[in-house]
């Protein structure tokens, strides 16, 4: 039929336009790179043996001097203003670095902070990355530490999964039951985000504020991340959180290390924040949709019978 | 003073004093329509309907939106696309269609174009129709400037600096349409009044304009024939299976609104799961007028135009890039308004029906084509030539349309009627 020839000529136009100015130009300025690497294969592999008591006496002779461990009753020696003051940036509570930061960079980052976040470049001229390598640390005592803080990270998870059940038996309906569970999840994301970008990121429409003014340390100020799943994207950020310097060559923001589940939680909160309504639109869609198909049918019926008296 | 007899019902009591039923004889079941046409025709109604969703969305929007440029991105990301509720739903509706009543509006030029609507009697359709895209074009553009995203700030910038190239007057003319010396405060909330008052009235004229225009030519049909309305309605009344025509209610509606309810399926398609294209990514992030985006580039239907103006991007003896690229820009802005008178042949026919004229139309719109994807990319190394040779086309084209229309005019003795 004519009609559909004319159809035709115009999606071909349509669709070559589309391909140009959408997949196309997206492609051009933002070139394909290697898929994200959650086993950090740049760094050194590490394979020792520790013990969690060796890592706690290690954390508490090492660490401590500088980070807080919440969930132990460590609190940090310093408030924030100061701790910002001192080293430019808060260190972070390490109450869940043993759950969120994959091991290999872990035993990386230790050793030489600025090499595993792949931030040298930042530090030349005599400029140090403020928390200090420990590459004169044995292998085992490493080991040691890593295992302690991933003691600690269990046990709190643990602790919360408990808490969680205890609530969620304190009712019998089972859609409260949902709600108390999908608010826990959303908690815990929430404390991920907070861990791994909070001390440089601002997140306003989720009401996370930077616990560090790190604008003099980074040399620029890190951008708000409330609508970053919306202006960047679930791919772009799936492999720039994982390394940065992928996209935006010799910038400050450093590699921060996150296993797979991790990364995957925070891009889950930066979506639960920027595009609150994704569920909302996808519920609705299949109605809208189906109504006016309806719409298209009901009208062909009208139009054909209105024809049949002229044609 | 008239006489109004008693009426009996409201029906005749209005018409009494309105009358209603010779209006509706002469809006709708005897305004005439040609019986041989296709859903092409359907294109006017489409942009009617899209324009009023966008009137509809855009005021559910102004309910919430601050012209502010501290307070505009957060009212517009956080206030309606998170808090208020199906916020996010009129803004997706607001930005796809005024993305997509674009492509329809090219899809109605273009058919315009292909069959010669624009000829012998109907050349006021077509002016009246380029004052519309004008206008759309500006309240586009005021629009794409209130969420003041990074594209919306650069884009305004960009845009408004095109004037700093007209001599003598260019830079006091960028400083008075921003109201600043640079894109600010003031630039934001005089788009704002254009976006929401000036041009959308204007609009609202111009399309009042647009079908006044239409009712002494009527609208062509699929092969140009010249139809004698008067004979074809008496026809009509006595058996409309021999009529050439057909009334505009409830017949030419019949189609249309089918065609405008598969066109609504695809629109709300795009609406919930493809709407990237009408949201510039770029966009989500505030404007910083100290941080330049790595790609500047207006939206997909500037393109072309965009393209035009930037293609020529080397110094040709005394003329500056950019000085060509402006007169060309101004060239590619005007030159469809001549369409009519450049247009040599009386032939109104479809345009694979024309000697030289059905290439110079494929042509056209792979040329547009070009320019639109060339416009989007980086205008670097191969990129840059091909816009520059896309450019020269585009302005070839137009130049030997009146030469080629002359000969078709001479080979077909006179045109087809
Ligand atoms: C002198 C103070 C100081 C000491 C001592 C210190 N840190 Fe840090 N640590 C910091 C600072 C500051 C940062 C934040 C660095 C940044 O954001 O660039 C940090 C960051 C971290 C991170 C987050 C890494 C990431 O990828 O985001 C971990 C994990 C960590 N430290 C573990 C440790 C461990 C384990 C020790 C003991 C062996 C230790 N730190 C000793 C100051 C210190
Ligand atoms: C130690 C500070 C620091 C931490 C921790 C940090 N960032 Fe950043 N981030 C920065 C800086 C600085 C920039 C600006 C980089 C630039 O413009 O070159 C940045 C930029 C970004 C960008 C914008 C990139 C772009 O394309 O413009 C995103 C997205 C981002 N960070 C996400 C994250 C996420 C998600 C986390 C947590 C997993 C995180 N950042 C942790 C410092 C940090
Ligand atoms: C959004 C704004 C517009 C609206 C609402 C609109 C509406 C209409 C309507 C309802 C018709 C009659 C039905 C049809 O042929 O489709 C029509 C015809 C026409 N329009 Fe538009 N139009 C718009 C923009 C334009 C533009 C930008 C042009 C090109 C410059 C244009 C040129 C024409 C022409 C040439 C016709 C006559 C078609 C024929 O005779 O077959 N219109 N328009």
């Amino acid at each position: 039929m004519k009609e559909l020839k004319i159809l035709a000529v115009i999606v071909v136009f349509t669709g070559i336009t589309y391909w140009g100015v959408e997949p196309l130009a997206h492609s051009i300025f933002h070139p394909h790179v290697a898929p994200a690497d959650f086993k950090f294969a740049d760094l050194d592999r590490f394979e020792a043996e520790g013990t969690v008591a060796n890592g706690k006496s290690q954390v508490e002779m090492n660490c401590i001097a500088c980070h807080g461990i919440e969930s132990e009753g460590i609190v940090a020696p310093m408030d924030k203003q100061t701790a910002n003051m001192s080293y430019g940036v808060v260190p972070p509570d390490l109450s869940l670095a043993g759950a969120i930061y994959d091991e290999t960079f872990l035993a990386g980052f230790i050793k030489n902070p600025a090499k595993a976040t792949k931030t040298e470049h930042k530090f030349t001229g005599g400029k140090m990355h403020p928390m200090p390598g420990y590459d004169w640390m044995s292998n085992e005592d490493i080991a040691s530490i890593i295992a302690y803080l991933k003691e600690v990270s269990t046990k709190k998870l643990e602790k919360e999964a408990l808490e969680l059940k205890a609530e969620m038996n304190s009712t019998q309906d089972s859609t409260e039951q949902e709600a108390i569970k999908k608010a826990a999840e959303k908690a815990h994301r929430k404390e991920v985000f907070e861990n791994a970008c909070g001390r440089c990121h601002d997140m306003k429409y989720a009401k996370i504020e930077a616990t560090s003014d790190v604008s003099n340390y980074m040399g620029s100020t890190p951008p708000d991340l409330s609508m970053m799943i919306i202006a960047r994207g679930e791919k772009y950020l799936t492999t720039f959180i994982n390394d940065p310097q992928k996209h935006l060559h010799g910038t400050a923001m450093p590699r921060v290390g996150l296993n797979e589940n991790a990364q995957k939680a925070v891009i889950k909160y930066m979506e639960e924040t920027g595009d609150s309504k994704k569920e909302e639109r996808e519920a609705l869609a299949p109605w809208v949709l189906g109504f006016l198909g309806i719409m298209v049918i009901l009208s062909f019926l009208w139009k054909k019978e209105v024809w049949s008296e002229v044609k | 003073m008239a006489h109004f007899p008693k009426a009996h019902g409201v029906g005749e009591w209005l018409d009494h004093r309105l009358n209603i039923t010779a209006l509706k004889k002469v809006m709708m079941t005897e305004y005439w329509i040609p019986k041989d046409i296709n859903f092409l025709w359907a294109m006017g109604m489409i942009l009617a309907f899209t324009f009023k969703i966008l009137l509809i969305s855009g005021i559910f929007l102004l309910m919430y939106y601050k012209p502010d440029v501290n307070a505009a991105f957060d009212s517009v990301n956080y206030t309606i696309m998170q808090e208020v509720g199906y916020g996010w739903l009129f803004r997706h509706i607001h930005a796809v269609g005024a993305s997509v009543i674009f492509l329809v509006i090219y899809i109605h030029m273009f058919t315009g174009i292909y069959y010669g609507s624009y000829k012998k009697g109907r050349e006021m359709i077509w002016l009246s129709g380029m004052l519309l895209l004008i206008l759309f074009s500006a309240e586009a553009f005021s629009g794409y400037m209130l969420p003041w995203g990074q594209m919306s700030y650069w884009a305004a910038y960009v845009i408004t600096n095109i004037f700093g190239g007209i001599p003598l007057i260019g830079d006091e003319l960028v400083v008075w349409i921003r109201g600043n010396f640079y894109v600010a405060d003031a630039t934001l909330t005089r788009f704002f009044m254009l976006h929401v008052l000036l041009v959308p009235l204007a609009i609202m004229g111009g399309i009042a304009f647009h079908f006044y225009t239409l009712r002494i030519p009527h609208v062509n049909n699929q092969t140009g024939e010249d139809i004698d309305f008067g004979k074809e309605a008496e026809k009509y009344k006595e058996n409309p299976k021999r009529s050439k025509i057909i009334p505009f209610w409830p017949v030419f509606m019949a189609k249309d609104v089918f065609v405008l309810s598969v066109f609504l399926l695809f629109f709300f398609y795009l609406v919930f799961y493809n709407y990237g294209f009408a949201m510039d990514p770029v966009n989500f992030d505030p404007a910083n007028g100290l941080k330049t985006p790595a790609h500047i580039y207006p939206e997909w239907y500037f393109l072309w135009s965009y393209e035009v103006l930037r293609g020529f991007f080397f110094d040709i003896g005394p003329l500056k890039a950019a000085d060509i690229g402006l007169l060309a820009f101004g060239f590619a802005q005007a030159i469809l308004l001549f369409m009519p008178w450049l247009d040599r042949s009386p032939t109104v026919a479809p345009a694979n029906q024309r000697p030289y004229f059905r290439y110079w139309f494929w042509i056209m719109i792979v040329v547009l084509i070009v320019l639109t994807i060339y416009g989007k990319l980086p205008p670097t190394g191969t990129n840059a030539w091909i816009g520059f040779a896309s450019s020269i086309a585009f302005i070839v084209m137009f130049a030997i349309l009146p030469v080629i229309t002359e000969k078709e005019a001479r080979t077909v003795a006179g045109g087809k009627k």
